[in-house]
């Protein structure tokens, strides 16, 4: 485990920093389902971090009360050293965190550059009446998010599919638009929702380098649910494992993969 | 007979270019209004999948509170504004009280609560403004009255000032929506609700914001209406049927098509126009305006259940 108080350096030789998230003693129940019981664990500066797990252990459950979709039974939530009040969804992605869903959750009908432009919407300062009227701070507002948003678009590569509405894209490019939506954001913390699901080799390899490459060229805060173990004990720094709502490991992914609880969770165990 | 349907009609409309010029032109005002109605229905449907009822009543509702308001003594401008205000208010309350309990409750529900509207604003605005015909406030809104006569062809066209105003507002108002949906981010979080609430949610948009303001807007649409219908026909609870118009318009456009409610109202305007005076009235006696439009959605609907433009609905089976 590394040292909890100052941050670390990764493997590959990245500085690490302070706690910016920590999830304090979850538990979620949905009447008398206990999703989640009694979860702790944080997220650093800069880090990618992923939640692993077999199917029911509770991943998404965790990432839809990180993102405010859920409200934990018991438990505290903290955000850049201070304790988050319930929020709606919608409060928590204008705290700057911004995710993707496993099942993608695009704005079918609008071209891609709409929907990565509603990515900015927290971003949105002038008043709704000045954008009605196209005016003096809404007018330089759209151009400066609009010149975020390009960057982004530039940066995943979708460049030439920028005025085609998403409906009529194949899976693996919605993914990419997805994703393209949240950082537009400029979030301080990126919630990837199984980001390689349903993906061919190919695909999750140029998912698996926009991940790493994002990380590295904005410096942000990447915390991501995936089934495939290859890829997270790739492109992860730390890893947190759960089974049956449970957390059953937490560590750098060779201390994971070496963790018999981990093991017996994954290949099953004779009770 | 068949010389009255197919060559009587085109063979006065050569022979008499400017009349035709002037039936057209009375298409177009009333196709321009139903266009504007019509657009307030999408953006309802299109941010909740709201079928709102209620805006031919809120058209009436928005009229009769300006007109009650100038009724006190209010000059003619601040009652404007004050019926905006009363118009907002309306779309907070309707939110608070009628959207935000029935959140996620199945489209047929929220189209009752709708009707329930309805009927809520046709007896409260019976009971504050009474149910008797009223004058619109024309002159003191600084709408002009007169009217330009042009002479085509040695013809005769003439264009009522009021009209002209209509037009010009109207048309002022839809460029302004379509540009503020299309090129803003508030716009583009209008669009964004109606695909995906959850995606909506996750990039920051509050649904209670935008589906007031999609309300609001609404209402501003009626009070725009209300003012350009009542300058002709006066402020009654019939104008609420002439809202009804727009549905005719939307099967034709498509609930979800903004280009389609625009395109839908011209043509309904035109074509009802155009068949009450050559076809209309010769053959049948006239009074076709009520039921042309509904006739041709219903003929539409036959052929093309999506409407004109609407997206084809594929079902996996």
């Amino acid at each position: 485990m590394p040292d909890q108080s100052e941050g670390y350096v990764t493997a590959d030789g990245r500085q690490i920093g302070g706690v910016l998230m920590e999830m304090r003693d979850i538990t979620l129940k949905f009447g008398g389902v206990t999703a989640i019981e009694d979860i702790s664990f944080d997220i650093r500066e800069g880090e990618i971090r992923a939640i692993i797990g077999p199917n029911g252990a509770g991943k998404s459950s965790m990432l839809n009360i990180i993102s405010g979709f859920y409200t934990p039974t018991i438990g505290e939530v903290w955000y850049k050293g201070a304790k988050r009040p319930p929020m709606k969804p919608y409060e928590v992605a204008r705290l700057g965190v911004a995710r993707t869903f496993q099942n993608i959750a695009l704005f079918e009908g609008m071209t891609v550059l709409d929907n990565v432009m509603t990515g900015r919407l927290t971003h949105m300062k002038a008043g709704i009446a000045a954008q009605a009227l196209w005016f003096g701070k809404a007018r330089a507002e759209e151009m400066e998010n609009r010149e975020v948003v390009e960057k982004v678009i530039d940066f995943l590569e979708i460049q030439n599919i920028r005025k085609t509405p998403v409906g009529r894209l194949p899976y693996g490019l919605k993914k990419r638009v997805e994703l393209a939506r949240a950082l537009a954001a400029e979030p301080s913390i990126l919630l990837l929702d199984e980001p390689m699901a349903g993906m061919n080799v190919e695909e999750k390899e140029d998912m698996s380098r926009f991940i790493l490459d994002v990380n590295d060229e904005f410096g942000t805060t990447i915390a991501l649910i995936e089934h495939d173990m290859g890829v997270v004990m790739d492109i992860s720094d730390r890893v947190v494992v759960m089974d049956y709502g449970k957390k059953i490991g937490d560590g750098t992914p060779s201390e994971v993969r070496s963790n018999q609880d981990v093991i017996d969770a994954y290949l099953g165990v004779a009770h | 007979m068949l010389n009255d349907i197919f060559i009587a009609p085109f063979a006065d409309m050569i022979g008499a270019p400017d009349f035709l010029l002037q039936v057209l032109w009375e298409g177009l005002v009333s196709g321009v209004l139903y266009a504007l109605i019509a657009l307030g229905f999408v953006l309802i449907f299109r941010s909740s999948r709201i079928f709102n009822f209620a805006q031919g009543i809120m058209v009436v509702f928005a009229a009769l509170t300006l007109v009650g308001l100038h009724a006190f003594g209010i000059p003619a401008w601040i009652s404007v504004a004050l019926t905006l205000g009363v118009m907002f208010v309306l779309a907070v309350g309707i939110e608070r009280i009628v959207l935000r309990p029935l959140v996620g409750q199945p489209d047929i529900i929220l189209f009752m609560a709708t009707i329930g509207i309805t009927l809520f604003l046709i007896g409260g605005g019976e009971i504050i403004f009474g149910g008797e015909n009223k004058q619109m406030i024309t002159e003191e809104l600084g709408i002009p009255t007169g009217d330009t006569v042009l002479e085509p062809w040695g013809g005769l066209l003439i264009l009522q000032h009021v009209d002209i105003t209509v037009v010009v507002v109207a048309c002022t108002l839809v460029a302004a929506l379509l540009g503020f949906l299309n090129y803003t981010q508030m716009g583009r979080a209008i669009r964004a609700l109606g695909d995906d609430h959850q995606a909506a949610l996750s990039v920051g948009i509050s649904l209670q914001t935008v589906w007031v303001l999609v309300w609001f807007i609404a209402g501003i649409i009626a009070l725009v209406t209300g003012i350009a219908w009542g300058a002709r026909a006066g402020v009654s609870f019939a104008l609420e049927v002439i809202a009804y118009k727009a549905l005719p318009v939307l099967m034709l456009g498509g609930l979800e098509s903004i280009a389609g409610a625009i395109i839908g109202g011209l043509m309904i305007g035109l074509l009802e126009k155009l068949f009450e005076i050559y076809w209309g009235q010769p053959l049948l006696g006239g009074n076709t305006e009520t039921w042309f439009a509904f006739v041709l959605a219903l003929i539409v609907l036959l052929f093309r259940p999506q409407g004109l433009f609407g997206e084809r609905i594929i079902e996996r089976v």
